[in-house]
């Protein structure tokens, strides 16, 4: 099997506009015709519904939330870049696009990351006219701030909750194309399946999560804009229900997953504090403009109260390591440095797994007022959460799961391999390679949403004129039917051990071996482990009540039971991976200072998994990474 | 720390609830509200008792999908969600009332969990600006001034919970469509629609059956978002301009 980007030939920045010039395009009282089914409403899936629906096409969407507003794309907090250049310092489409490829240590398709540099400037215009209120200036005009991985100020932000205010934006849009009938959406209703009809990826499987009721919805073409798979560690940023059954099913019917293993560990999030713990809060990135973050430099100070640690007993190692960009040093090098000094047992707090994130010098040379303006809403997060008051005393950071980078792969269409079958948003694998920069991942959902995909589903949709399936094709029946006995399956155990006990098993064997480092002993002993584990939730998970209406836990029985297989696949993708590069970090392949050694002879490709039936390993599919405009070069920061 | 938990349970939107109690015991000090049930379930399935099901998804309070009142209070006490409210908090031994929302417009489902449907159906009847991806202008071309546009933040900030209605003695959903009314309509962007916007979710909120502000203020104390209850006043100044254009005849 060969994958074709369909990349469109020309230079690298003409390859969007040339691909627009010439997309294949439907006509308005066509795509009346178009039923576009949509699962999830987050930045990627909001804005596609709303943007199809105003073009014409007849959308239905599906959330698993009570409104498409709670969609986890509302807890982002830091910003959104774009090349606006409205700082006058330097920035522009090309050196987003250069950050963006750099950051994600080479491991990005070329031509998707320019596009999405290209219609960065388009969704700021776009947010801005629909209402959101991003911070503003004195005169009038747009803010801006910094994030790591780059040295221009290009993030446009609204306060720390800008995740909320995009989503909102998007959220109002679809809300108006229900309100007009062009959008149907579904809340409460969860996709477990993929229906295909001719190989087609023609309709799904839902459960509606308030009466239980499983069917089937067909449609002309499905987009999958359903989020990343963070929760496969049990802990990290995500929402509780963030899960993997969405790609995963559509990966069982035969789409490719692209570096699954490809996870981003965030660094400033608020450390573990027990066993019952439920979630990890982030501490937006945007803080380490003003934080500094240090550790004490002897092991006798950790437990010292910070103010008693003189000024040259600490260490700003991330200045001392990384000079040019000091604490606004890439995501995975901020995180991997972070566990690097606490393993060398300098972390403070509970545990030693802490560091100090430090508004001191801030604060000092801008006064409180301007910090609680920046930030005021996390500095309170904090306070209630930890009970401790950063204005005074240095907030306590540890790294944590946070996005995932891999995804199904799609080509220059965001199409995966299924035809009919389109991957929008974290669900995909294309723009962020081994690592993303913060404030990209607003940036690429919106773009996938608003500018990309309506332009490029025309491809497909043009060849399926006079194609419509039949809905009750008996494709459809049988994948209701299957999904029927899965849930009785899972009903029918009546074993002992609960669902949240499986999984955060699960969630202690991925941190400790395709966590932060990963070595092939670790992965292998993973591999050993996750079966048998999910062998025991086969025979040994206990679910009361019904299946006939609202049940939580069979609700998450589901996604834990798609998470102990996608776990594997993830560790297998990490074991094959022998080179470190971005998020993934093989300990097996590091420069003598530490840092990540990539292979570029070896590795320079998408690793694409496909799936060859239960207990069979799946297939390695490569899509060699071909650079015609930027050198590969080592990626440093210092 | 341990706890005597007072929870509605109710198996389905027809049935009758009631109240049953269970005991939390080891919870940790540090662990958060909804942590505590997710121990309390737990505790459950041993015992072969259903869990008590109850919303929740972010748990960093920004969602908005919790939607529990605890001791009367929707969200509990403080200023916070209830995915934010910390069980060093209570006292060791308190009893603890745990209901979900309670207004007319947002029936219960089951246990915790409440319908609220009805906020979707307000935000569909005008809280939006019409605007096709494509068509906007630079986003610099319309200065704001920035007492302005940080307004329009504040009223933005709104999660949508439903604690205001859950709150009010009236079942009144003022507050949350005050905020929409208010971010959308102090902005250039969102002014030409302003009259329709107001007419049309006030009129769709009544629909509804939300009821009527009476000026008790209790959304303003509940909401996590801190939208002032001021938002309410404006409101009404707007929608009493628009009605009255639209009574002497004149297009909104």
């Amino acid at each position: 099997m060969t994958l074709d980007a369909k990349t469109p030939a020309g230079p690298l920045d003409k390859k969007w506009t040339s691909f627009k010039n010439t997309a294949k395009l439907v006509n308005p009282a066509n795509k009346r015709k178009f039923d576009i089914i949509i699962v999830g409403s987050g930045l990627a899936g909001a804005a596609a519904a709303a943007t199809l629906a105003e073009q014409g096409y007849k959308v239905k969407c599906f959330c698993y939330q009570d409104s498409p507003r709670r969609a986890h794309s509302i807890a982002a907090q830091g910003g959104i870049n774009a090349a606006k250049n409205y700082q006058n310092d330097g920035d522009s489409v090309y050196r987003l696009f250069y950050d963006t490829i750099k950051g994600g240590d080479f491991r990005a398709r070329e031509a998707n990351v320019h596009r999405l540099a290209e219609v960065s400037n388009q969704i700021i215009d776009q947010c801005v006219a629909q209402g959101v209120p991003f911070a503003r200036e004195y005169g009038g005009l747009l803010d801006n701030r910094s994030f790591g991985g780059a040295q221009v100020s290009r993030t446009f932000y609204a306060r720390g909750q800008t995740g909320q205010q995009l989503l909102l934006g998007a959220y109002s849009a679809l809300s108006h194309q229900i309100a007009l009938g062009s959008v149907e959406m579904f809340s409460k209703t969860e996709m477990l399946d993929l229906v295909l009809v001719d190989g087609h990826a023609k309709g799904i499987v839902t459960r509606d999560m308030t009466t239980g009721e499983i069917t089937s919805h067909a449609g002309d073409a499905v987009l999958l804009c359903s989020g990343g798979y963070g929760n496969v560690f049990y802990l990290s940023t995500n929402a509780r229900g963030c899960n993997v059954t969405a790609t995963y099913r559509a990966y069982k019917r035969g789409a490719l997953f692209a570096n699954p293993c490809f996870t981003q560990i965030h660094p400033t999030c608020i450390p573990v504090s027990g066993e019952y713990q439920s979630k990890l809060t982030l501490m937006s990135e945007s803080l380490r403009n003003d934080g500094r973050v240090w550790v004490p430099k002897r092991k006798e100070d950790c437990a010292k109260d910070p103010k008693d640690i003189p000024e040259d007993a600490r260490d700003y190692y991330l200045e001392r390591k990384y000079p040019s960009y000091g604490n606004l040093a890439p995501r995975d090098i901020s995180s991997r440095s972070a566990k690097e000094v606490c393993d060398d047992g300098r972390g403070v707090g509970p545990g030693g797994l802490g560091v100090y994130l430090d508004f001191a010098d801030a604060i000092k040379r801008l006064g409180k007022h301007v910090i609680e303006e920046r930030y005021g809403n996390l500095f309170e997060m904090y306070a209630n959460i930890t009970g401790e008051n950063a204005y005074e005393r240095p907030m306590r950071i540890y790294p944590a799961v946070h996005y995932t980078m891999g995804g199904l792969w799609v080509d220059y269409n965001l199409m995966s391999n299924v035809p009919g079958l389109h991957v929008l948003g974290e669900a995909n694998f294309s723009d962020h390679g081994a690592n993303r920069l913060g404030a990209s991942a607003l940036m690429q959902g919106l773009a996938d949403g608003y500018f990309v995909l309506p332009n490029t589903l025309g491809t497909y949709m043009t060849a399926q004129f006079g194609k419509k399936v039949d809905a009750k094709a008996p494709a459809f029946q049988e994948a209701v039917d299957a999904a029927k006995a899965r849930v009785q399956k899972l009903m029918s155990i009546k074993g002992t051990r609960s669902v949240d006990s499986f999984h955060r098993e699960l969630g202690k064997i991925m941190w400790d071996k395709c966590g932060m480092a990963r070595d092939k002993a670790g992965l292998e002993e993973a591999l050993r482990l996750i079966p048998k584990l999910r062998e025991e939730f086969w025979s040994n998970l206990k679910l009361l009540g019904t299946a006939d209406g609202i049940n939580m836990e069979l609700e998450r029985a589901g996604r834990v039971a798609d998470f102990l297989e996608f776990g594997e696949l993830m560790c297998l993708d990490a074991l094959n991976r022998n080179e470190s590069c971005g998020g993934h970090f093989r300990t097996e392949y590091q420069t003598p200072e530490g840092e990540a050694l990539r292979n570029d002879d070896d590795y320079a490709f998408v690793s694409a998994w496909k799936y060859e039936g239960q207990g069979t390993a799946p297939t390695l599919v490569k899509e060699p990474l071909v650079y015609e405009e930027v050198k590969l070069a080592t990626r440093s920061y210092k | 720390m341990k706890f005597n938990l007072e929870v509605w349970r109710q198996t389905g939107p027809k049935t009758e609830g009631k109240i049953e109690k269970y005991e939390a015991n080891n919870i940790p000090a540090e662990a958060s509200f909804l942590e505590m049930l997710d121990i309390v379930n737990e505790d459950l399935t041993k015992k072969g008792v259903e869990p008590i099901q109850f919303d929740s998804d972010c748990r960093e309070g920004i969602c908005g999908n919790c939607s529990l009142t605890i001791n009367g209070v929707p969200h509990g006490q403080g200023r916070g969600t209830t995915c934010q409210l910390y069980m060093r908090k209570f006292r060791d031994g308190q009893t603890i009332t745990i209901e979900p929302f309670r207004a007319d417009s947002f029936p219960v489902e089951r246990d915790l969990v409440v319908n609220r449907e009805a906020f979707e159906r307000i935000m569909q009847a005008g809280g939006f600006i019409s605007e096709r991806a494509g068509s906007a202008p630079d986003a610099n071309s319309v200065p704001i001034p920035k007492i302005v546009a940080d307004q329009s933040m504040d009223a933005a900030a709104c999660i949508g919970c439903g604690a205001c209605a859950a709150a009010c003695p009236n079942g009144s959903a003022m507050l949350f469509v005050s905020a929409k009314v208010t971010h959308l309509g102090l902005l250039p962007q969102g002014e030409p629609e302003n009259d329709r916007r107001v007419l049309n979710m006030v009129r769709q909120m009544d629909k509804e059956g939300f009821g009527n502000c009476s000026n008790y203020y209790a959304c303003e104390a509940v909401c996590p978002a801190g939208i002032p209850a001021s938002f309410i006043a404006r409101m009404n100044r707007e929608y009493s301009f628009a009605s009255i254009k639209q009574s002497v005849g004149i297009a909104v």
